[in-house]
């Protein structure tokens, strides 16, 4: 048996030989790679022939600005200002038409149904639920985010990106998290969920941790046109037309900073509780600027992202959309179910300044933030009198009916700024960390945020009799 | 080679000055990845930018520019040239 | 290979990369440093024809292509970009477990232009592990404007590989790519890669392990590279190579195969 055995050889021997080898020569690994190294100096030397770097001034000079001390950060926030300004000025009128053009096909549908003699409840629920849910979130999304993202996506095929992880990363190091957390919250702008899956990007599994539990601090796209909504009617309003759009992009603008602050906030008390560690390392490359290809991003942004979130939107919103109409129609005594657990969310949602119905619009949300806006105006409609929605001022109209105030708004916008993520998000938190412990927490300490933020500007509000 | 004597760590070295990269003293992943990135003894190094808040700061190394933070730049021993 | 060999390979494929080709059908590996326009390439050759995913097990993106030159269709698995395949970090783990294991017809290496020598290093890394390997020299348009002009034939005769030049962005170069993927997966193309050159003293450990080592491995690996990866003391490597061509590190398994 022996003599069968002894020609064979082991992994394992070679490895302890290897081992032995290595012991002698502490230095071998680092050898090898230098030894690489060296041959593509030979192979590159005599196949490359360089002349003045003359050229490179442009991306010198391009850096001298957008990373200097003194116009760094002010130019990171007036890019994200421009960008706003230029999605809500040039979703306003798009907006309008896809309304009109839907509602005018709502009604065509209304009249068909009425032929074929379809009973009240299966037109309920087929055209005034789905067909009016869908509507409204294509009404609602598709213009801005036509518009977003390619401008987004510009920014980051100039390579502008790398560069605003340069400048904000010492905020970083300070909360002992990675710089390239703002790589994986620039994701987030489109989807939290995607932005929780580019968290890979990020080394130490301490600081990819923090980046997954706070990505949602970053208004993803279904959450930017409820917040570009609600800051064009009450915000913008509150001016004379001229700058009813720039107040809106300032107010969306100062939103997305203070989810920064609130990410690094928390950033930094997970890096002192929970996930207590020093800052890491971080070796992050400046590729040069590129032309941006028009029509690469064009196609991206708008079939890989526009068409992607779209598409998931009018899946969650169609069924959303049928089952909010059936709670507001199947009554129970005088009250609709709808009506029920708007006023059982009353007394919380009064505390932190919403009311029962947004309170329900952003838990019936859970699927989908793209739907919390229609769901809300569905509850609005069926509670009072039949209205059809089309307009930005037919909007507020809704809402001031409905009691709006300044103070609701802001505290909408403040909760739906830092509430819970969506499940998609979650379903990638957890398919990420592969624990429910840090799923649940990636839930958890947005809602907390949320609630005692809300609280807090809801009461000092009303102590001060600011409303 | 009597280098020791004479060199200094990345961290210190001011914008537009080139220096050659003597010693790591890096342990773990970071070392690997800053040999992986060809920042090996004898490569030349230009340090080019700081960023707004004066760190990380990035370096000219092999035709391509890397920020560093200064803790992790001050464990790169160069002898400034 | 006969007809049993393709269809063990296929399931080897599908259950260790999560990749499943058809009948035929070449497998290429993409490979490159970040940021050299590597998405671009892959978008490029494949198109519309793309699948994402992630790779089994792994928090990784796989992104698969296929595309069709002359009267084959070309399967492209675009591998994470890496600066190294020394697999320091699981990304580099995927990419040389594919390129080494998963055997590809043809591997595609994208370097950039602008900064050729720190992106040799990745193409070197590769041509230790498989001679089937094509690189692609992209950016070229980009290094003009720099001033840097490259010799691409110098290049090739001193790679021992072929040596495309693009500017995938324009579709610069793209033709001769798909051409050369389609020589080499067919064997048209016989690829004779430049050794990487040691100092003596990882020469000196290497030949010390190499007469082991190819007893071993017989012909399924490069000796010299395996070698090179256990004298680096790579212990991802050591799992890997005992996972994927079933080497049992207990010398007990082995004395019952053997008897």
């Amino acid at each position: 048996m022996s003599a069968a055995i002894k020609p064979m050889i082991t992994l394992e021997e070679i490895c302890t030989e290897a081992e032995k080898i290595r012991l002698s020569n502490p230095n071998l690994g680092d050898t090898i790679v230098s030894d690489i190294y060296q041959n593509a100096e030979m192979i590159a030397g005599p196949a490359v022939s360089k002349n003045s770097t003359d050229s490179r001034s442009w991306d010198y000079k391009l850096d001298d600005v957008l990373t200097s001390r003194l116009f760094g950060y002010p130019i990171m926030f007036a890019l994200l200002s421009v960008i706003f300004w230029i999605t809500i000025a040039g979703a306003n009128v798009p907006s309008q038409m896809i309304a009109d053009t839907l509602f005018a096909f709502q009604d065509q549908l209304l009249i068909w149904f009425e032929l074929a003699g379809a009973p009240t409840w299966l037109t309920g629920i087929v055209v005034l639920g789905m067909f009016r849910g869908l509507a409204w979130v294509i009404a609602v999304m598709l213009p801005p985010m036509a518009i977003f993202f390619p401008l987004f996506t510009l920014l980051e095929d100039l390579g502008y990106l790398p560069r605003v992880a340069f400048n904000l990363d010492n905020m970083f190091k300070k909360c002992r998290a990675c710089g390239k957390q703002i790589l994986t919250m620039c994701m987030g702008f489109g989807c939290n969920a995607a932005g929780v899956v580019s968290c890979r990007i990020i080394d130490s599994p301490r600081e990819r941790l923090i980046a997954v539990l706070t990505n949602n601090f970053v208004p993803c796209n279904g959450r930017f046109p409820t917040l570009i909504a609600i800051a064009t009617i009450f915000m913008g309003g509150m001016v004379v037309s001229e700058l009813q759009t720039a107040v809106a992009s300032l107010v969306v603008t100062s939103l997305v900073v203070l989810g920064i602050f609130v990410t690094f906030a928390v950033s930094w008390a997970l890096s002192h509780t929970l996930l207590k560690g020093e800052a890491s390392s971080m070796v992050l490359e400046l590729p040069p600027y590129r032309k941006p290809q028009l029509g690469a991003i064009f196609y991206r942004s708008l079939i890989d992202r526009t068409i992607f979130v779209l598409k998931r939107a009018i899946i969650m919103a169609a069924p959303a959309g049928a089952i909010t109409w059936m709670l507001a129609n199947i009554y129970i005594g005088e009250i609709s179910i709808i009506g029920y657990l708007a006023a059982w969310l009353q007394p919380f949602a009064y505390a932190i300044g919403l009311d029962g119905f947004i309170l329900l619009a952003f838990i019936l949300g859970l699927p989908a933030n793209e739907i919390v806006m229609p769901i809300l105006l569905m509850c609005y409609l069926s509670a009072g009198q039949m209205m059809e929605f089309g307009t930005l001022e037919e909007l507020r109209d809704i809402l001031i009916n409905n009691n709006w105030t300044w103070l609701t708004a802001v505290c909408t916008m403040l909760f739906c700024l830092l509430h819970w993520p969506c499940t998609t998000a979650l379903l990638s938190a957890y398919k990420e960390t592969g624990s429910k412990k840090w799923t649940f927490l990636t839930f958890l300490i947005p809602t907390v945020i949320a609630f005692i933020v809300c609280f807090i500007v809801a009461q000092s509000a009303r102590l001060l009799n600011l409303v | 080679m009597n280098t020791a004597l004479t060199t200094i760590p990345l961290s210190t070295l001011g914008i537009g000055s080139v220096c050659q990269i003597v010693s790591l003293n890096l342990q773990g992943l970071l070392r690997r990845r800053i040999l992986d990135l060809g920042m090996v003894p004898g490569t030349p190094v230009q340090c080019i930018r700081k960023s707004p808040a004066g760190d990380p700061v990035a370096y000219m190394v092999r035709d391509t520019l890397i920020a560093l933070r200064s803790e992790d730049a001050s464990q790169i021993h160069v002898n400034p040239m | 290979m006969s007809n049993s060999t393709i269809e063990e390979h296929q399931n080897f494929l599908s259950e260790h990369f999560g990749i499943t080709t058809t009948p035929g059908q070449f497998t290429v590996a993409l490979a490159g440093n970040p940021n050299v326009g590597k998405s671009t390439v892959f978008n490029a050759l494949t198109g519309l024809h793309q699948h994402t995913g992630n790779w089994p097990g792994k928090t990784v993106d796989n992104a698969q292509g296929s595309f069709t030159y002359l009267d084959r269709s070309f399967l492209m698995i675009d591998l994470p970009g890496t600066y190294s395949i020394l697999a320091h970090t699981v990304e580099e783990q995927v990419a040389r477990d594919f390129i080494c294991f998963g055997k590809p017809d043809a591997t595609l290496v994208v370097l950039d232009a602008t900064c050729l020598e720190r992106n040799l290093n990745l193409a070197l890394q590769v041509m230790e592990i498989t001679p089937k390997i094509i690189v692609c020299v992209n950016l070229i348009d980009e290094a003009e404007k720099k001033n840097i002009k490259i010799d691409i034939s110098a290049l090739q005769k001193d790679l021992g590989v072929p040596v495309v030049a693009t500017a995938a962005r324009n579709g610069k170069g793209l033709g001769t790519l798909r051409q050369k993927l389609y020589e080499m997966s067919t064997g048209l193309c016989t690829p004779a890669p430049r050794q990487i050159n040691y100092s003596s003293e990882v020469e000196n450990a290497i030949q010390q392990l190499l007469p082991k080592v190819s007893r071993l491995i017989g012909s399924n690996l490069n000796p010299r590279w395996v070698a090179l990866r256990l004298l680096d003391g790579d212990q991802a490597f050591i799992n890997s190579i005992s996972q994927y061509l079933d080497f049992d590190l207990h010398p007990t398994r082995l004395q019952e195969v053997a008897v």
